[in-house]
């Protein structure tokens, strides 16, 4: 048994002040802007301030600074030129963590959101719905890092002549067949990395999906009843064409997520197999091998890739709200 | 206006609170009652000081380490912090890159170490550092912590990797001895195939390290087919890594382990050690599935509790023979302490760990091989290990370095490793071996 | 004929919703138990023939939680530190992206439309763009940032700075968003009787955002205390500092066969976000929705 509780204290009390010195600059802002109506522009700036200056020496220089690092070497001392990126997409490595990376962007949204759908259909005029949810949600609330645990154990592989302790190899030993290992061969490992994934944001989709399966008005869907529509056909002429602003929110939000997916791929396989992703591959380089180049260079595709999505997310919902 | 004042109240009751709260708290260590600090009285009095130390090992190494220097961190007055982590190779860099730079490291690859040496972020060793250096290791020791013809770091820990564990009774009840060439290691290899049992078995999974102990067999073979002077160029990259001879190297260790009616006993298919943790690689060895697993000294801290090691109890390791009987190659690795500051305190400490007493007093306290000339293989703790003592210091031996520890990182500890896994699923030996050439940093 | 159709369409929902909840939950179900099994029994047999035999025991969770001083573990002081780095990097881009966001809403000024399109566009730069730098930056300074040197638990600021700064860009969006649709009458009438910013800030605004400052607070709870990269990268990965996923990704790494410390720390990392979660669980689901969906 060992607990330093002393040891935590400097901790804690270094919460305490950051705290306060944060409420102290918070209190300053207000107290400034209580100094009668304040004019306009005045106000507008002091509001501003704090978050565009952290925004700026944060993430707009930190992210330009990174863009100079790519077409520099290791050390970030000497400008090599494109070597970083003809290196991108010529190393075998490198192309196989893009290979992967495609495969999840295609796979996880689709199948987030086909398995999201599925259930908020199935529980969203059920009794037991937010209980439902809430199941499903979970995953959601257990860390990355968690859930790549909890299937790392469903995986988990030993000899046919052993017990196994992984729920899928014993399931496939009871049906008669011999354990195998799913995060060793490549390239279906991938899709048991996957698998982890989509369980994490399925709840997700889910909540997103029932709630605007819910709002579709009843007299539609009563009227097309009436008209002797199926069920299914409700569900896919009506339904489906009604909420797919949702839809689109769901995919793109997995998109990007997903492009940016780091902590299964460590907790899982640390990028072995065949199973790196571009987000793991850049933190292999990076920080394993001291390869800052390669690194930023990652990076900056990465950032390349998400542009045109996140931009498509931001006219959609601009347009849409 | 009684809105601000009521904030500017508050806020002046949490900074006051929050002044209140920053008591004083001592530390430093003591020297307990009745201690010799005789031995230590070269290293000076540093009462007050800490030396924060950040390295790879962890548990049982982490406590028998701290258990070792408590008597020089109690006569001095150092407060020797020590930070054990699994994630060491990649938290040095962001350590150091960070600001938060650990005093001393122990680095578990030269190649690493020369990294930051070459950054110009270690501290080169002070001049009686490179003095106990000179008297307790070979040049060979020293020559992987010299960058530029400076001497950074000494040597801490070493280990023999070319080691076959095997259990004595298993062999015994078989009428098989102790292969002493290489032809006679592949004829016990057949004859216990021939019973039916799997001679050779293998875990190489070790999360983001996956793959090592199959580089480790390779680099064996090699040193042994090629010789010494092959296995120094390929590693320094003078010959190609595809190089033919690493090529017959690599297809003689998949002729043991990727067969499947050699490997991997007690655990299936040959393909199967992807899976198997390397803790556990060598577990069946003791319900007799399997005869031998090649794995280095430091294994024996990995049988299950209450395994008894010595050349008549439940396991026992030779020497992975050479092609005769004259040549005894052998593989091994090593942690290397360095500075990143040169504070007395440190420096200090340094010293001490660079002295042969301090690897003694390690040894006496539990498994521990030095490479120190001046240990005496007597105070080993395990036989293995008085082995592995008795075989760095004969003069006959050729050691050779852990080749994936010298490379780049991003082959020594990347592509390689990768690539060994790959080869181990069923992937041919030249692509692999042309894949992990074509990876090599360009100077 | 179409009533028959219905039931049975309803009934093969109904199972649909039965295999999905079973195949959600059955994982977590096996961890558990796992975590509460003897070493040797986790090791060599699954965790379904608990039931017949069980022996249950509390040595995992007190070994990773108080394990000796070097043995892997230590999750408690760990999950001291998750506290410290979780707290403010809820607090600070909440507080500051309401600020933002409000002066985004509600006052007139040149350049407006360009500057909330450029803050909604930061969105897409990926955290791991900003890392490298911002490492160096702390260490070393850059152009006229000065370095920052900070030394022992004032280390966690590093982390609470680049947690708060990956959060603005979502936290404006989604603050603006809900500011934006408020109603204008309410806040005329306000300004109209002569009250200043901080008033219709605090008195007028605040009290109706509660949905959507809730909702961002969960999300950024949730999104912080499982962060493993930023965590991984600034926080150093000592007792000191590292929170509880570095930690435990570092057990999952380098002790892979140790399942009863990897069962045992999983279930200590995610009870407090899990005990958020069902303590605020209307909240988040609604949040989610009116997050996601208007913003």
């Amino acid at each position: 048994m060992s607990f330093d509780a002393v040891a935590q204290q400097p901790k804690l009390q270094h919460l305490l002040q950051g705290v306060v010195a944060f409420a102290a600059v918070v209190c300053l802002i207000l107290l400034a802007l209580h100094r009668g109506p304040a004019r306009r522009r005045g106000a507008a700036f002091l509001l501003l301030a704090p978050a565009l200056l952290l925004l700026t020496a944060g993430l707009v220089l930190p992210g330009l600074r990174t863009l100079l690092l790519s077409f520099m070497d290791r050390e970030g001392d000497a400008r090599v030129g494109l070597d970083n990126y003809v290196w991108l997409f010529t190393d075998p490595e490198a192309l196989i963590a893009l290979r992967n990376t495609l495969a999840w962007v295609v796979l996880v949204p689709l199948l987030v959101t086909a398995v999201g759908l599925l259930y908020a259909a199935a529980v969203v005029r059920s009794r037991f719905r937010a209980l439902a949810l809430s199941l499903v949600l979970l995953p959601m609330a257990i860390s990355f890092v968690g859930a790549g645990l909890v299937w790392k154990f469903v995986y988990a592989y030993r000899p046919a002549e052993a017990d196994q302790i992984g729920l899928l190899n014993q399931l496939v030993v009871t049906f008669g067949g011999t354990p195998r290992q799913w995060l060793v061969e490549s390239p279906w490992n991938v899709l048991f990395l996957v698998v982890a994934m989509v369980w994490t944001q399925a709840g997700f989709a889910a909540v997103l999906l029932a709630g605007a399966i819910g709002a579709v008005p009843g007299e539609i869907t009563e009227a097309a009843r009436l008209d002797g529509a199926s069920p299914r056909q409700i569900f896919w002429r009506i339904t489906v064409p009604l909420i797919r602003p949702t839809l689109l929110v769901v995919v793109l939000a997995e998109v990007i997520g997903t492009f940016k997916a780091f902590d299964i791929v460590r907790t899982m396989t640390a990028g072995q197999f065949d199973t790196g992703v571009i987000a793991h591959e850049m933190y292999d380089q990076a920080f394993r091998y001291g390869e800052t180049g390669r690194g930023a260079a990652l990076a900056v595709l990465l950032f390349a890739l998400v542009t045109p999505v996140v931009a498509y997310r931001i006219r959609a919902q601009r347009s849409a709200g | 206006m009684r809105f601000g004042a009521r904030l500017a109240l508050a806020v002046t009751t949490l900074i006051v609170t929050v002044t209140a709260c920053g008591a004083p708290h001592g530390g430093g260590s003591q020297p307990r009652a009745g201690q010799d600090c005789g031995p230590y009285a070269r290293y000076g009095e540093h009462a007050g000081t800490t030396v924060t130390v950040y390295a790879s090992n962890r548990d049982r190494e982490a406590d028998l380490f701290e258990e070792t220097w408590a008597d020089f961190a109690a006569c001095t007055g150092i407060d020797v912090a020590y930070e054990g982590d699994g994630e060491f190779e990649a938290q040095i860099q962001l350590r150091v890159e960070g600001g938060n730079t650990p005093d001393v490291a122990f680095f578990p690859q030269p190649g690493l170490m020369e990294r930051f040496a070459r950054a110009g972020r270690l501290k080169p060793a002070s001049a009686e550092v490179a003095a106990l250096a000179k008297e307790g290791w070979s040049a060979d020791w020293n020559g992987y912590a010299t960058v530029n013809g400076t001497l950074y770091g000494t040597p801490l820990v070493a280990n023999v990797k070319s080691f076959v564990w095997y259990s004595p009774a298993f062999f015994r009840d078989r009428g098989l001895s102790v292969p002493r060439t290489w032809a006679e290691l592949m004829d016990v290899t057949e004859k216990v195939a021939a019973s039916g049992v799997k001679p050779w078995c293998a875990g190489v999974e070790s999360g983001e390290a996956t793959g090592w102990p199959l580089t480790d067999w390779i680099e064996d073979v090699l040193l042994r087919q090629a010789g010494p002077d092959v296995y120094d160029q390929w590693v320094s990259h003078e010959i190609p890594f595809n190089d033919p001879r690493v090529i017959r190297a690599m297809d003689t260790v998949g002729s043991v382990l990727k067969n499947d009616r050699y490997a991997n006993g007690g655990y299936g298919p040959a393909r199967s050690m992807a899976s198997i943790a390397y803790q556990e690689g060598g577990t069946p060895v003791l319900s007799g599935d399997c005869a031998m697993h090649r794995q280095a000294s430091f294994y024996a801290e990995h049988w299950p509790e209450g395994t008894e090691i010595g050349p008549d109890k439940d396991v026992f390791a030779f020497l992975l023979p050479g092609t005769d009987r004259t040549s005894r190659p052998v593989l091994g690795g090593g942690v290397f302490a360095a500075a990143f500051s040169d504070r007395p305190e440190v420096r200090a400490f340094q010293e001490y760990l660079a002295t042969a007493d301090f690897a003694t007093a390690r040894m006496k306290k539990g498994p521990f091989v030095s490479a120190n000339k001046g240990v005496d293989p007597a105070d080993a703790a395990t036989p293995v290990d008085r082995l592995s003592i008795q075989l760095l210091q004969d003069p006959k031996t050729q050691f050779r370095f852990d080749g994936s520890d010298l490379m780049p990182a991003s082959v020594g500890a990347g592509t390689f490793w990768k690539g060994a896994v790959d080869w181990i699923g069923g992937k041919g030996t030249e692509p692999v071996a042309d894949s992990v050439e074509r990876s090599w940093p360009r100077p | 004929m179409s009533r028959v159709r219905e039931r049975l369409a309803s009934r093969a929902f109904s199972l649909t919703a039965v295999v999905i909840a079973v195949l959600w939950t059955t994982p977590t179900l096996g961890l558990l138990l796992s975590s509460f099994r003897p070493e040797d029994e986790i090791k060599t047999t699954g965790w379904w023939t608990v039931f017949g035999s069980p022996h249950v025991t509390l040595d995992n969770y007190d070994e990773v939680l108080f394990g000796s001083a070097n043995a892997s573990g230590r999750l408690a002081e760990h999950l001291v530190n998750s506290v410290v780095i979780t707290l403010p990097s809820v607090l600070f881009p909440l507080v500051l992206g309401f600020f933002a966001a409000y002066a985004l809403a509600w006052i007139d000024f040149r350049g407006r439309g360009a500057l909330l399109v450029g803050i909604f566009a930061l969105q897409i730069v990926p955290l791991q763009m900003a890392l490298v730098p911002l490492l160096k930056l702390f260490s070393q300074g850059w152009l006229f940032l000065p370095a920052w040197g900070l030394t022992g638990p004032a280390r966690f600021t590093h982390v609470w700075f680049a947690h708060t700064v990956f959060a603005l860009p979502f936290a404006v969006f989604l603050l603006h968003n809900f500011l934006a649709g408020l109603p204008r009458d309410l806040i005329e009438a306000a300004r109209v009787d002569g009250a200043s910013h901080g008033t219709l800030l605090l008195r007028i605004v605040l009290p109706l955002a509660g949905p959507a400052l809730v909702t961002f607070a969960i999300i950024q709870f949730i999104w912080v205390w499982n962060d493993l990269l930023v965590a991984l990268a600034l926080s150093g990965g000592t007792a000191e500092t590292a929170p509880v996923t570095v930690r435990l990704a570092g057990l999952a790494g380098t002790r892979g066969n140790e399942w009863q410390r990897l069962t045992a720390g999983a279930f200590v990392s995610a009870f407090v976000p899990v005990l958020v979660f069902f303590a605020l669980q209307r909240h988040f689901a609604r949040g989610l929705l009116t997050g996601s969906v208007k913003g």
